[in-house]
């Protein structure tokens, strides 16, 4: 008694964009807001007084240039693909996620660099803060480094090239998102500490 | 009946050997990991209603302790042990557990997840004409986080030192120090990490809702054309989508405080005259950080149940709803300003005169829009051809609800009025007609009106009067007299207030609203019965048993995964063509297109008919049997 459906051309969708590229902007909405409200609530805070000056390990000069690096090499490999010079793509992701590695180790190292200047995560909110916001954004990268392995796989599986490059151009998007966070947060941070 | 079909994607051919997989779907994969956005809203719904009873039956305790505070509740001792003391009576503490736990499962897990979960899930899918949601994978996660905190919730109500118990707003340091109450031990951190849950699950929700609806409109489903159902929940999940990552940061900060030695919400703590290690953090940035939440979360509640209540009052009315467009501007409106009123919760906590009337002037300006929106639907209902079903009533109640509500937020909203009224029994008025009480009528008229969409049978509508007339006069009776307890300074959250010799010509009204309560309460189980009475031997529905214009009322009456048999119909008009003159029917559904009704068409309606062509009559095909 089954019924079969036929299914004929469907309607058009009225936008062309990917639903999970757009779902992927959402998700990076959702981000954005986290980050607002951790950055407000900073301002907050320090407007409220009982605040200390800390200085900002230097280390964070040096993760921010890998970071950036690391966005170039991925829109790189993003160009590579849509040229499908394959080989190229390989060897892009690779160093964006090495990059992207080294950038998490970097910022470990600049942890330390603060523990060694006598700011620890417990004590004053204004070296809280710092710890929170490296702490919340290395998070979130590990997720885009996870990101990043799983389209290098693809890549050696020839599922990315010019004719699909959904999955690709969401890693950059997310990646170059991640990048521009820690811009702004390094940013926020050398203007109000 | 066929319930079962087989999904091809765009164009796909017949191919035979792909049939099988799909008819034999286990009940795993169809009633529990299930994908389909109609199955998901269902467990939504029932996961909702479990809430709901264990939330209100909180309630009733506590009213009872309120309500008859000299009598003996040692009969309760069964049920709830050593939280009732020798003497028979409810421990202090776990009073507070109580409320704070009435007020979490109501406003997040009632109304936020059963109401959302349930109708957005549902509706959206069908009323814009898609075969399911964006990712159905996203929205079973969805669903299972939820199912999780809610496990994490409910456990917290087991454990020896109890649920977390500084009220639903978790203010610090109360609920900071595991020293400063009983439940702010284990119970506050499991009350942190089911919210963190609860809130991925809400956004993974809301990510799905949002792109169904930009993305996956059939054809000719303009947004002028989405019903005010869609327009609701889209701007729901978008409210969600801004403010529940702030609440996540806000309960992130918490638990850095509680479990790992911070300080930002804490500072200048002494207990026994011992200082704590804590210094330079400010409780006050909690409050900011939670009501920038908190206040777009009340309309997050409401506005779904403001949806569910246009469709049905359109619907029943026989009447197109007043000033379309005025509704879609007041539903923006109450968005966008949603978040820059939250400070109306704090006007007492010593914030600058001038940037409290700042507040105060955003605060007040919400009236406006609320107030269109409330015209709108009198002039909808106004000489109009009614239909009083159980569904129609429960809009109508709601309509009422939050008329008597709204008006008491405009005093609150005055920041001179709220200094008296803060934290009293007013608010707690206010905000149970206007949030609580409305909610909950939108989301039961929902229930009434598309069950027939959701089980193929109706409930019965003889129950449902009386149920109607039970909740609405219920309801008013309960929170009416609190206004005369608020005024009179009774501050909420209070075990007890024989003790106050101002208070005690308040303990009949108290006696009064407690009754009141239970009698309410208890018509919630006529609504029970109903419901899954007539899940099983409900009279079975027909196609549109409401006579509706909506894209859902085209699907088979019981339809399976992907919506439509065959094509999916596209979409000529809006959704409000009722009692249009000339027409045969006093409705056109919204597959009708213009060249098939030339007898009720206007002017501008004929020259839409050319476009029509050009885009191709489309065939309906549904019932083509292999
Ligand atoms: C005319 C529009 C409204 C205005 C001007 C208004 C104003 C206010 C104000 C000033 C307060 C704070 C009172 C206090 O704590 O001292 C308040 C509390 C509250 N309002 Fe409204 N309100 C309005 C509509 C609504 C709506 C539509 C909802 C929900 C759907 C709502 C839900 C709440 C809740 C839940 C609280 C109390 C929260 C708590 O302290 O636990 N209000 N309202
Ligand atoms: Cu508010």
């Amino acid at each position: 008694m089954n019924q079969h459906i036929d299914m004929k051309n469907e309607p058009v969708r009225p936008l062309s964009m990917h639903p999970q590229r757009f779902a992927l902007w959402l998700f990076i909405v959702s981000i954005v807001m986290i980050f607002a409200a951790m950055t407000s609530a900073y301002i907050v805070k320090k407007s409220d007084g009982d605040w200390v000056d800390i200085i900002l390990p230097q280390s964070f000069w040096l993760n921010t240039i890998v970071l950036v690096a690391s966005s170039v090499t991925m829109h790189m490999a993003y160009i590579a693909a849509k040229r499908n010079n394959l080989n190229l793509v390989k060897i892009a992701m690779t160093i964006t996620t090495i990059l992207g590695l080294s950038f998490l180790v970097g910022q470990y190292v600049s942890w330390g660099e603060l523990a060694a200047m006598d700011v620890h995560f417990e004590g004053k909110p204004a070296g809280s803060f710092i710890y929170v916001f490296t702490g919340l954004h290395g998070f979130h990268l590990i997720s885009g480094v996870v990101f990043l392995i799983i389209v290098l796989v693809a890549t050696f599986r020839f599922k990315v090239h010019s004719k699909s490059m959904n999955l690709i151009g969401m890693c950059a998007t997310y990646w170059h998102f991640l990048d521009g966070l820690w811009v702004y947060l390094f940013i926020f941070l050398l203007l109000n500490h | 009946m066929a319930t079962e079909h087989q999904l091809e994607g765009n164009g796909v051919s017949h191919d035979d050997h792909d049939h099988d997989h799909d008819h034999h779907q286990s009940f795993v994969s169809k009633y529990i990991f299930s994908t389909d956005h109609k199955t998901i809203a269902k467990q939504f719904l029932i996961t909702g209603i479990f809430w709901a009873i264990i939330g209100g039956a909180m309630s009733i305790i506590f009213r009872l302790q309120l309500g008859f505070p000299n009598s003996n509740v040692g009969w309760l001792k069964p049920l709830l042990g050593q939280w009732i003391t020798e003497e028979g009576k409810i421990d202090p503490e776990f009073y507070l557990a109580l409320v704070t736990m009435h007020g979490t499962i109501m406003v997040f897990f009632v109304l936020t997840a059963g109401l959302s979960g349930t109708f957005s899930n549902f509706l959206i899918p069908l009323q814009v004409g898609a075969r399911d949601m964006a990712s159905g994978f996203m929205n079973m996660l969805s669903y299972w986080f939820f199912f999780l905190s809610s496990v994490i919730m409910m456990s917290s109500l087991f454990i020896q030192t109890g649920p977390a118990s500084g009220s639903w707003v978790v203010y610090p340091p109360l609920s900071a120090l595991p020293q400063a109450m009983k439940g702010s031990e284990l119970g506050m951190t499991l009350w942190l990490v089911s919210m963190a849950i609860f809130i991925v699950s809400s956004l993974l929700g809301g990510i799905n809702y949002i792109t169904t609806v930009i993305n996956l409109r059939t054809k000719g489903m303009t947004f002028s054309k989405l019903p005010l159902t869609i327009w609701a929940f889209f701007l729901t999940a978008v409210i969600g989508l801004l403010s529940f990552p702030v609440l996540f940061s806000a309960a992130l900060l918490l638990v850095f405080d509680r479990s790992f030695g911070t300080s930002f919400y804490l500072s200048d703590i002494y207990i026994g005259g011992e200082a704590l290690p804590n210094t330079g953090g400010s409780a006050l940035l909690f409050q900011h950080l939670f009501w920038f939440l908190g206040h777009p979360e009340v309309y997050i509640v409401l506005l779904p149940a403001l949806g569910i209540t246009s469709e049905i009052i359109a619907t029943n009315s026989r009447k197109p709803i007043f000033g379309y467009r005025a509704m879609v501007g007041s539903l923006f409106g109450i968005s966008i300003l949603s978040f820059v009123v939250w400070a109306h919760h704090m006007f007492v906590t010593g914030m600058n005169p001038f940037l409290g009337s700042i507040f105060m002037f955003l605060t007040l300006i919400i009236a406006v829009p609320s107030a269109v929106k409330v015209f709108n639907y009198i002039t909808t209902l106004w000489k109009g051809n009614i239909v009083f079903t159980p569904g129609m009533l429960f809009s109508i109640g709601l309509v009422s609800l939050f008329i008597s509500g709204g008006v008491t937020g405009i005093y609150l909203g005055n920041s001179a009025i709220d200094i008296q009224l803060h934290d009293t029994y007013f608010v707690v008025a206010h905000f149970h007609l206007v949030m609580g009480s409305a909610s909950f009528f939108g989301m039961v008229a929902g229930v009434y009106h598309w069950f027939p969409k959701m089980f193929g049978r109706m409930m019965d509508e003889k129950l449902g009067y009386v149920h109607f007339w039970f909740t609405f006069v219920g309801v008013y009776l309960v929170f009416f007299p609190m206004h005369y307890i608020g005024i009179a300074g009774f501050p909420r959250r209070y075990y007890s207030f024989t003790n106050f010799d101002a208070f005690q010509s308040f303990t009949d009204l108290n006696m009064f609203v407690s009754v009141a309560a239970i009698i309410t309460f208890g018509a919630q189980f006529i609504f029970l019965f109903n419901f899954f009475y007539s899940m099983f031997k409900g009279r079975r529905a027909t196609l549109n048993p409401w006579k509706s214009n909506t894209l859902e009322w085209t699907t088979p009456i019981n339809p399976g995964h992907g919506n439509w048999p065959g094509e999916i119909p596209a979409v000529y008009r809006w959704p409000y063509d009722y009692s249009k003159p000339g027409a045969e029917d006093d409705f056109i559904p919204q597959h009708i297109p213009f060249s098939a009704t030339p007898e009720s068409n206007l002017p501008h309606e004929n020259e839409l008919i050319a476009e029509e062509k050009e885009e191709e009559g489309i065939v309906v095909d549904e019932t083509k049997e292999s």
